[in-house]
């Protein structure tokens, strides 16, 4: 069943340089229980367009098209309606665990409100089931340890805060901007087995939002990669590491550094992101595409579906593209 | 907590004697004497008032004969003030600065905190500029500007307050220089708050609190507030020296028997002790001003702790 339907979704930021879209024409849709990955460059619209969801986007910042949650639009409610929603039914954990807590605020008090606000519950109460939850996320003396303050954790603990704070409500979908980017590797593995064992647990969906291929690997049942803003490529997880249709896709999966190979280099895209503010003509992703040929420069193409249901958006047809990614397995 | 107080209370004596000692010898170097006047006097009277002083003695004498003095509290004689001990001027003139100041800094820390919670709130919209309006005027004139002003308009315009002067308490005479003090302060603390306060709703934890649904009053009040105010209790230091122990301008155009007008004709008679008295209490209150800030910050940040 789907819970969250988002279509034709863009974001624009007024900025001194004329207006700016940060994300264009995002559709997709998220099943009850269902992990998306949306995989991108720093810059290609992967957070902006979450934000949006969340209404928490910059003051300069506009969203158009739609996000049906329930069948309501959450780009279209009232800050009240939308606050009835995000904390209890929408939940969101951010990329930076070290200042994405209240630095002033107890854990107990950050955690409690957010029961007290949308469960009516007592802080007493509140107060306990906040301890279970920390109990969940796996941070030891949680009964102790609720009454302190963000800095006394390690960044990893923090994270789990967040995330034991975002699933207070048992929330339908959890939205995850980056969460293990700021963590060690170890504590990311940690981080993503957590969210794992607490998506069987709690039925929650998930939106993942990551430049990590490997946390999409793990974790993911769709994946979206976009690319200035643009969706690139839409399909299973399995699709994009074993059938990836996109040169983009094809190019990010190369640039994982492999432990077998013995090269001395990394393989890289070669070019720079698009300028959001003077974006090409056509394909964003045309100018540093090896496989690039006339015409990709001046038309956008268009997100359609090919044999299997994945979507893609580029001019070459996929039996013209070069595919010899089998080393992507590895992942 | 206590024994980091006791210590900054213990640091006191080393700074009081050093700003003490500096002045002390400024105060010497200085030409001219406390008896210097246009009127002569003889040379025997003369005498007679340097020995009442000990002026006579050597200066290393007089400074060791003061500094006992200090010890046991005693800030000695004024030179100008026949009948009078500086303990006894500092007496009359520190509650009139005290009452004054005082007051004036705790409506300026209401109306400034308030004015710049709206003014972040709403930034950039006509109640934001006005409030910065006002704000800049208070920094950009100067306090004999305003203050003037003042009397033109309350005393003698519409006659509602009197231009001047202290009768033992009489709220009348109190309105207008602590509208003037509460002016100035106010546009440096609105300035302030209203900075700290559009920086922090920027913050990402303000991202979190609103993506947890929290109303807008409970993102401001419990999550913004305490953060935005440290900045401006660093400013409460400096203000309540500026408005409390040297409000020279505010107690020089309302006439008010209050500790900054003490200074300027302690400084201007060459009241030796008088000075000295008056920079002793100075320095000693500006070092429990700073020791306050840091104990405020202490209950405000739970990431000081001493």
């Amino acid at each position: 069943m789907s819970i969250l339907n988002v279509s034709n979704l863009g974001v624009q930021f007024r900025t001194n340089d004329g207006m700016v879209n940060a994300v264009n024409g995002l559709t997709f849709e998220l099943n009850q229980g269902q992990t998306l990955g949306i995989v991108g460059e720093s810059g290609s619209g992967k957070s902006q367009s979450v934000l949006a969801m969340m209404g928490l986007l910059a003051k300069n910042g506009t969203a158009s098209g739609e996000a049906l949650f329930h069948g309501q639009n959450l780009l279209t409610m009232s800050p009240r309606e939308l606050n009835r929603i995000r904390g209890d039914r929408i939940s969101m954990i951010f990329q930076d665990p070290m200042t994405s807590l209240n630095p002033y605020l107890t854990v107990e008090r950050q955690m409690t409100e957010v029961l007290e606000l949308h469960k009516g519950m007592s802080r007493r109460t509140a107060k306990k089931r906040a301890i279970e939850l920390l109990d969940a996320v796996r941070i030891p003396e949680a009964a102790r340890r609720v009454n302190m303050y963000p800095h006394e954790f390690s960044g990893g603990m923090r994270q789990r805060v967040m995330i034991a704070m975002a699933l207070l409500c048992e929330p339908e979908v959890l939205v995850a901007d980056e969460p293990t980017t700021a963590l060690d590797v170890t504590v990311q593995a940690q981080i993503l087995s957590l969210l794992k064992d607490l998506q069987r647990d709690f039925g929650t969906a998930i939106i993942m939002i990551t430049h990590d291929l490997g946390v999409v690997a793990g974790l993911c049942d769709k994946v979206m990669v976009m690319y200035g803003g643009r969706v690139m490529e839409h399909a299973d997880a399995d699709h994009i590491f074993y059938r990836p249709t996109h040169p983009y896709t094809i190019g990010l999966l190369g640039a994982l550094p492999h432990l077998e190979a013995n090269d001395d280099e990394l393989t890289s895209i070669p070019g720079n992101p698009p300028n959001l503010a003077h974006m090409p003509k056509g394909c964003p992703f045309a100018e540093r595409c090896t496989h690039a040929r006339a015409g990709c420069a001046d038309t956008i193409p268009p997100l359609v579906a090919i044999d299997g249901g994945a979507l893609r958006a580029c001019h070459i047809p996929v039996a013209e593209l070069t595919v010899d990614n089998k080393e992507a397995a590895h992942v | 907590m206590w024994s980091y107080t006791l210590r900054r209370v213990l640091v006191t004596i080393p700074t009081v004697w050093a700003v003490t000692t500096v002045c002390y010898l400024l105060l010497h170097i200085t030409p001219g004497g406390p008896f210097d006047g246009e009127r002569k006097v003889s040379a025997a009277v003369l005498a007679n008032l340097q020995a009442k002083y000990h002026l006579d003695m050597p200066l290393w004498q007089q400074y060791l004969y003061y500094m006992k003095s200090l010890l046991q509290g005693d800030l000695g004689a004024s030179f100008r003030y026949a009948d009078w001990s500086v303990n006894e001027l500092v007496a009359h003139a520190l509650p009139v600065s005290l009452t004054i100041g005082g007051s004036s800094l705790i409506i300026s820390l209401v109306l400034g905190v308030v004015l710049g919670i709206v003014a972040a709130l709403r930034q950039n919209s006509p109640i934001d500029y006005l409030v910065m309006l006002i704000s800049n005027m208070g920094s950009a004139f100067p306090s004999f500007i305003i203050g003037p002003v003042l009397v033109l308009v309350f005393s003698i315009l519409l006659k509602w307050l009197p231009s001047g002067g202290w009768d033992d308490f009489a709220v009348s005479y109190m309105v207008l220089p602590v509208a003037l003090l509460t002016f100035i302060n106010v546009s440096t603390i609105g300035r302030v708050m209203r900075g700290s306060l559009i920086e922090i709703m920027n913050s990402n934890f303000i991202r979190t609190a609103r993506a947890k649904g929290l109303p807008m009053r409970t993102i401001v009040f419990r999550h913004a507030l305490k953060p935005a105010l440290m900045p401006v209790v660093t400013l409460l230091a400096p203000l309540a020296i500026s408005s409390i122990t040297s409000a020279v301008v505010t107690e020089s155009i309302f006439s008010l028997p209050g500790l900054g007008k003490l200074i300027v004709n302690g400084a201007a008679n060459r009241d030796y002790t008088l000075v000295l008295g008056l920079v002793v209490l100075v320095t000693f209150m500006t070092v429990l001003f700073n020791l306050l800030v840091d104990l405020a910050y202490a209950l405000l940040d739970p990431k000081i702790r001493y």
